[in-house]
């Protein structure tokens, strides 16, 4: 039952989005044009902590402006028809498993354009593309969490910057640690930020399970 | 699924501790100004073991790392506040959620004030780019953030709903930012990136007869701020309400 509605609401918000393409889109073209202006101010990067920094604040901020929108656009009068259908679980897994579908696109794209104007310096491929996944699910999990809580408030868009940055740090403290390591490309990394990222992301699918009942309602 | 009760303690007089000093009841309250005293007055004259580095330094032990004990407990009852209040919707769990909140903020301000001023006279910098030190400061800005969200929302039973759903997402990042990050990376600050903490030294048995009754006694008065904020708060919504 819940597999099915959030099978059903996934697909509605896939069919959404590619109907009107502007704002995948303006998202995408957010990235690539972020990514060219460095450029043109970086040249290409070969210092291992830049080339990180850099990667991740370019994707942070097209996470946040990609993912901002999820419930910011809910109408009310769609909401309230949501009500009548579904379970609360099954909007915010579906809203969490569509946007973990838009940022592995976003994050996706962003290496590639990176890679190319900037250069790959990348040691471990596989290590880091897990690492992008792993950061994906947690951005996307964290940020319509968020979206959620901030569209409820007056002043939305003010409140979805102040919520969402200190809740990503611990998140990206440790992606950063771990695509460090994928970039040297090292024999013996520590296997614990691993295993950090991946309790980082049950935990808060498993909040955000157990709390949005609470939230959707006015 | 919630309905906005509205708390039969906030009518019932009986609920306001009687002004006089009520010993019996009121033993704790008594108990935290001695041991408090006690740490100040002992913390400052036993004799410490001479350490390279730390010198007299060493006392602030008895003055920092009890904040932040305070604070970890008093944050752990705005946590069970605000899981109360999603249970059962009762304005006086929200009340203590907030005021809790709010009180874990003073001691930790103490907490990084103490801090910092031992940092400048070990270490030689106010504030130094570590794990630890910079994982407190976020802490801080998720629960003044906390203060934000509950100041954006003006319907009551929503800014409460809304602010322990927060709160609780709030605590687990307390969690992962003073707890696990800073035992994974290295660390300046002692008892983690293996430096040692104050139970590494033999010497030490004498300080920790100041150190436990410390904790005890500032943890003791962090509830007792707790409740006193919690009337205040209370008897300001109770006006609000009248006028």
């Amino acid at each position: 039952m819940l597999f099915h509605q959030i099978k059903c609401l996934v697909a509605k918000e896939i069919k959404l989005e590619i109907r009107n393409k502007y704002a995948l889109g303006g998202i995408l073209l957010y990235v690539v044009s972020t990514i060219f202006v460095s450029y043109l101010s970086f040249k290409k990067v070969i210092n291992p902590s830049t080339w990180n920094a850099l990667f991740w604040i370019i994707l942070l901020f097209a996470s946040i402006n990609g993912v901002a929108k999820s419930f910011l656009i809910e109408t009310k009068g769609k909401l309230i028809y949501l009500y009548t259908l579904v379970s609360p679980q099954a909007v915010i897994l579906s809203k969490i498993i569509y946007n973990l579908l838009l940022l592995i696109v976003l994050s996706g794209l962003c290496l590639l354009v990176y890679s190319i104007f900037i250069g790959n310096i990348i040691q471990d491929l596989s290590l880091f593309l897990l690492t992008l996944f792993l950061g994906s699910m947690g951005f996307s999990s964290i940020l319509t969490m968020v979206s959620a809580i901030s569209s409820k408030t007056n002043n939305n868009f003010t409140l979805m910057a102040i919520l969402s940055f200190p809740l990503l740090i611990p998140l990206l403290m440790v992606l950063i640690k771990l695509s460090r390591n994928a970039i040297d490309g090292l024999e013996n990394w520590d296997i614990n930020f691993l295993l950090v990222l991946m309790f980082l992301n049950v935990i808060i699918i498993a909040l955000s399970y157990i709390l949005f009942r609470y939230l959707w309602r006015d | 699924m919630n309905n906005y009760q509205q708390d039969s303690s906030i009518e019932d007089k009986k609920s306001y501790p009687s002004i006089r000093l009520d010993i019996f009841s009121n033993w704790w309250k008594i108990i935290s100004i001695l041991l408090v005293l006690y740490s100040i007055i002992a913390g400052l004259l036993i004799k410490v073991p001479a350490q390279p580095i730390l010198h007299e330094t060493i006392r602030n032990l008895f003055f920092h790392v009890p904040m932040w004990f305070s604070m970890m407990t008093i944050l752990f009852v705005s946590l069970w506040h605000s899981i109360k209040f999603l249970r059962n919707s009762n304005v006086s769990s929200d009340i203590m959620a907030s005021q809790a909140a709010s009180t874990g903020m003073l001691v930790g301000a103490l907490g990084l004030i103490t801090g910092s001023i031992w940092a400048k006279y070990t270490w030689g910098a106010w504030w130094v780019a570590d794990t630890k030190l910079n994982g407190a400061a976020i802490t801080m800005l998720i629960y003044l953030a906390y203060f934000i969200l509950r100041g954006s929302i003006d319907d009551m039973e929503k800014r409460a709903r809304i602010a322990a759903v927060y709160n609780i997402f709030a605590y687990i990042m307390l969690i992962v930012f003073l707890m696990i990050l800073p035992r994974m990376s290295d660390s300046l600050h002692p008892g983690n990136g293996g430096n040692p903490g104050f139970n590494a030294y033999d010497l030490d048995r004498n300080m920790r007869f100041v150190f436990y009754p410390a904790v005890i006694g500032w943890i003791l008065l962090t509830v007792w701020i707790f409740t006193l904020k919690v009337r205040l708060e209370k008897i300001t919504q109770k006006i609000l309400k009248n006028e």
